[in-house]
């Protein structure tokens, strides 16, 4: 066995490798905000279709992943950050991730539509399409506006569990679209502000690199405001109600004072302290998202148990 | 005749095969309690067949 052959046999992934390729925490997201939507529509849904669709929503989310890394597997290489993922470290082949996720894409579609509906296997299907051709491949590198519209993607599974439970779109699902949609901006640019070194060295056209953090920090502003009125907006729908309306009105005015905050900030200052408050920004964005899906999800227990009329 | 010791790329081989192992009882699992879930509750499950079914003629055309 020569050097040559032993290096690359010692480079063989593990199964671990195989699930890292399925992005496991941006899964977590996608299954939380897809049980959410399924658990708060109405109606009856078996337990069993119930956990095999949020399953196969899952799998779904994992196969962009997958799909993602084996184009993204170049500038991967570059960021710090994604250095160390299973494909630009040598220990899965490019073209092994992408048949990986191509297949799963294939299963995780078909075995929705046989457990659920075809309407939402047709809103998964068309979730990995966006997300691995229409912002991986097209406006992830040519565009400031790549997450802006690339953020539908990560919008989807709660529409997804909704269509899972009822068969159909409503508003209620859709204003749970605009809420992930209106929050991936702040979020990620957030993320982009004590990134931004790297998202310059891999050529990826954020908003920081391309028009400066100042705007950044406006533009966090301006989504946060868009965010709140969708956020409440909510409460009005048959999935809100006085609980949610609460935790709702206390997480986005945070949100807003949050983003303000980060507007009135000095950059030497930020550079300073290593973005300290633009990092806390950024997991106060992870919690506002979860909290909010929470609270509908207390807010349809609190209704199926019966104590609506108490509040 | 002499084994050759265990390296470290057949643990990680052994573990692959096992997780590839998992996952697929687990997808056998889960299609066989879906059938399970359909056919119990899944009203009527007899349809088309090329033949004439009289049980799927609604009960007015009779």
């Amino acid at each position: 066995m020569n050097e040559l052959t032993q290096q690359v046999e010692l480079n063989e992934a593990e199964f671990g490798d195989y699930f890292a390729l399925l992005k496991p925490r941006v899964m977590s997201l996608v299954v939380f905000t897809a049980a959410v939507g399924l658990f708060i529509a109405p109606g009856y849904t078996h337990p069993f279709i119930a956990f095999t669709s949020i399953l196969f929503i899952a799998l779904g989310g994992g196969a962009s992943g997958s799909l993602n890394m084996w184009f993204d597997h170049d500038i991967d290489a570059v960021m710090k950050r994604t250095k160390s993922r299973p494909v630009p470290s040598g220990r899965i082949k490019p073209g092994e991730a992408l048949s990986f996720g191509m297949w799963l894409s294939f299963i995780s579609v078909v075995m929705l539509g046989l457990a659920s509906n075809f309407l939402a296997a047709g809103i998964l299907a068309f979730t990995i399409f966006f997300y691995v051709v229409i912002y991986t491949m097209w406006l992830k590198r040519w565009t400031p506006q790549n997450i802006v519209i690339g953020g539908a993607a990560g919008a989807f599974p709660p529409l997804i569990g909704w269509a899972v439970a009822t068969g159909g779109i409503s508003h209620e699902s859709i204003m749970m679209f605009l809420l992930i949609f209106l929050w991936t901006p702040p979020h990620f640019w957030a993320l982009a502000l004590f990134m931004n070194d790297e998202y310059t060295a891999a050529g990826v056209p954020m908003l920081t690199v391309t028009h400066g953090k100042l705007e950044t920090r406006r533009k966090i502003v301006l989504y946060s405001l868009f965010l709140a009125p969708v956020a409440l907006g909510l409460s009005f729908t048959s999935v809100g109600g006085l609980i949610y309306f609460v935790i709702a009105a206390v997480l986005n005015a945070r949100f807003i004072y949050g983003a303000w905050a980060l507007l009135r900030r000095d950059e030497e200052i930020a550079n300073s302290d290593n973005y300290n408050q633009e990092r806390k920004y950024f997991k106060q964005s992870l919690s506002y998202l979860f909290l909010h899906f929470l609270a509908l999800a207390l807010q349809s227990m609190w209704v199926k148990i019966g104590l609506e009329a108490w509040l | 005749m002499s084994f050759r010791p265990i390296h470290d790329l057949h643990r990680r081989r052994l573990g692959r095969n096992i997780g590839l192992g998992l996952v697929l009882v687990a997808l056998v699992s889960i299609v066989f309690g879906l059938t399970i879930v359909k056919v119990s509750n899944g009203g009527n499950i007899e349809a088309f067949d090329h033949v004439a079914r009289p049980a799927l003629v609604p009960k007015g055309e009779e």
